[in-house]
């Protein structure tokens, strides 16, 4: 077709790929006047490399990697911007069936309780300690992501440090599986479908999930070069609109078989579209035979899912602090706040008559239950947006927050 | 400032390529050079080689890691850098799009692993083009061997000649504006369709 802006993207074989993979296979992008090209890649650090030199506009990307990006912390970092999210939760944390063993012998209930199976393996931990056995390793896929995060903020409310009594590696999403399998890592925590995938290939069960740590949680962005974001501005309008549409598509339960059908397609995740159901439906298989639901286990578009909450990008520069990736600033603070663009979101969505939210922070936590909100538009439901300990996220206190966090592993 | 010979280590799963590469390297004075195919264990390979450059290929799903082995620098007692970042937008444009990478010990020239790091690209961009063609040559002849097919299933089902089946086989696809080899394929998936009409 002619007239048509083209655009790259980058993607990582993951669910969460979820809302690229609709706008382009169900004609949102053409629709609006957009070519989206696909480019799948093996690692992060592809996606960054490639986005800095230009041969991608846009990309999937893990939710801290632009604030790292802005903030230096990478090679080749580009002045990266998001105005976009790709959806909430769809994490989860995975174990050898070995150390699921030593967990169940220390009370591990099996219901994915975030507290109760964390004490469980803090007990674990303890008893290897008192044993002289090494300590547990677990994988992560990146330093800067939200599985890093969210699982040092889960052990750590429970009693583990993570900088002292266990070992986080780091291991691509589709390696997990077999590195636990092998016996090179004890756990990991990563997107769907490589929780999934350890369970059906026997290698391990899933123990705790993503949306019971941080209910409503962040995970992937759209990454956008601000450079790109500058020079064709209306193909970014046109993109967010597409994505939008996307979304509501991918969040719509009757297209729940055709999706995973789409994402377990060779060109995208290459994996059995079974994979893919546990998370679409919140049905998590933990274990064979075993099955959990898991109320908002994947939101691509319910609760402003795609909306880019400065709290969130501030609660992960948080956790750069928290774990000395980052020096506290005021400057590193604007950075990480400056780096979401809700103003670009509302700017693009605003024709479309859709609910979006009227603030650019919330205080996470806040909401206990699903709520009813201020919201320009149609109207529009948020949370519960919970931590699992009941901590409370007051985006204008990142510092105050960070000190409690720390004194909190110190004293216990 | 380092001054001696450089050990190099070239990480890549593709052990062809990596041979290409590390052969190059030889080539250019270069004696102490490891090739790692597997980086299961790499954090001790490098402990022990202390190497200067890494060369490694864009594509490797375990670059997040090393990136991140790199920059704890635990593991490996010095701080190793990306080379693209003191590199020029050229080098690291043409480094990515030959896919490849190299990571470097602080205070290394810059020429010094420049010249290792376009030798590199060379050597990629040489290496994807041999690979294209070899994948040319074997459609190719893919191609050759379906319209000996479809030749065979016309000159049996029609009694034609093999010159008469072959220009037939030109004459439609030149009506059609497509490949002759496609042409062929429809001959041959439709003939298997149908039944028996194909010589084994």
């Amino acid at each position: 077709m002619t007239g048509m802006s083209r655009i790259s993207a980058g993607f990582l074989p993951l669910l969460d790929s979820a809302v690229l993979v609709a706008a382009r296979e169900c004609g949102f992008a053409e629709e609006e006047g957009l070519e989206l090209r696909l480019v799948r890649e093996n690692s992060w650090a592809s996606i960054r490399d490639r986005l800095a030199v230009g041969h991608f506009d846009v990309a999937q990307m893990l939710a801290p990697m632009p604030i790292a990006c802005n903030l230096g912390l990478t090679p080749l970092a580009t002045e990266t911007i998001v105005p976009m999210a790709l959806g909430l939760g769809g994490n989860a944390v995975t174990v050898s069936l070995d150390l699921w063993r030593s967990m169940e012998d220390k009370g591990a209930p099996g219901d994915l309780d975030p507290l109760a199976t964390g004490k469980a393996l803090a007990a674990v931990v303890a008893s290897r300690r008192q044993n002289g056995r090494k300590d547990l390793r677990f994988g992560v896929v990146h330093p800067h992501s939200g599985h890093n995060y969210e699982l040092r903020f889960w052990l750590a409310a429970c009693g583990i440090d993570p900088e002292r009594d266990i070992e986080i590696v780091i291991v691509p999403p589709s390696l997990m599986a077999d590195a636990l399998a092998a016996g090179r890592i004890d756990g990991y925590c990563v997107g769907e479908p490589w929780n999934t995938a350890a369970v059906a290939k026997g290698a391990g069960c899933i123990v705790t999930v993503k949306a019971a740590i941080w209910k409503s949680s962040p995970e992937k962005v759209l990454g956008v070069a601000a450079a790109w974001a500058e020079w064709d501005p209306e193909a970014l309008i046109g993109l967010l609109r597409a994505l939008y549409r996307a979304a509501e598509w991918c969040g719509d339960a009757s297209n729940r078989d055709e999706l995973a059908r789409l994402l377990a397609g060779p060109a995208y995740v290459d994996c059995p579209a079974e994979w893919l159901a546990p998370a679409l439906s919140g049905r998590i298989g933990v274990a064979p035979g075993h099955i959990v639901p898991v109320a908002d286990f994947f939101l691509p578009h319910a609760k402003a899912a795609t909306f880019p909450w400065k709290s969130h990008a501030l609660w992960f520069y948080s956790q750069m602090v928290r774990w000395d990736q980052v020096d506290a600033s005021i400057r590193n603070e604007e950075v990480a706040r400056s780096t979401y663009r809700p103003d670009l979101y509302r700017a693009a969505l605003r024709g479309l008559g859709v609910a979006l939210p009227g603030a650019n922070a919330k205080v996470e936590g806040a909401l206990t239950r699903a709520t009813p909100v201020g919201s320009a538009g149609a109207s529009l439901v948020l949370g519960p947006d919970g931590f699992f300990n009941g901590e409370i996220f007051d985006p204008d206190k990142v510092a105050d927050y960070v000190r409690a966090q720390q004194d909190g592993l110190r004293r216990r | 400032m380092r001054a001696g010979p450089l050990t190099i280590l070239v990480i890549d799963e593709n052990r062809l390529r990596a041979s290409v590469i590390e052969a190059g390297l030889r080539e250019a004075g270069h004696e102490a050079v490891t090739v790692i195919y597997d980086v299961t264990g790499i954090a001790v390979r490098i402990a022990e080689l202390r190497p200067d450059v890494i060369v490694i290929d864009l594509e490797n799903p375990n670059r997040d890691m090393l990136e991140n082995m790199f920059q704890l620098s635990r593991a490996v007692n010095r701080p190793i850098a990306m080379f693209v970042d003191r590199a020029d937008s050229a080098s690291i444009e043409a480094a990515v799009e030959a896919g490849v990478s190299a990571y470097v010990v602080d205070g290394l020239k810059k020429e010094r692993v420049k010249a290792i790091l376009d030798m590199a690209i060379v050597r990629f961009n040489a290496f994807s083009r041999m690979a294209r063609e070899l994948e040319e040559a074997r459609t190719e002849l893919e191609n050759r061997k379906l319209v000996e097919r479809a030749k065979g299933i016309l000159m049996t089902s029609r009694g034609l000649s093999e010159a008469d089946a072959y220009s037939l086989l030109r004459k439609t696809a030149m009506n059609q504006n497509r490949k002759i080899s496609e042409i062929a394929q429809s001959l041959v998936t439709a003939a298997a369709l149908l039944g028996p009409g194909e010589p084994s």
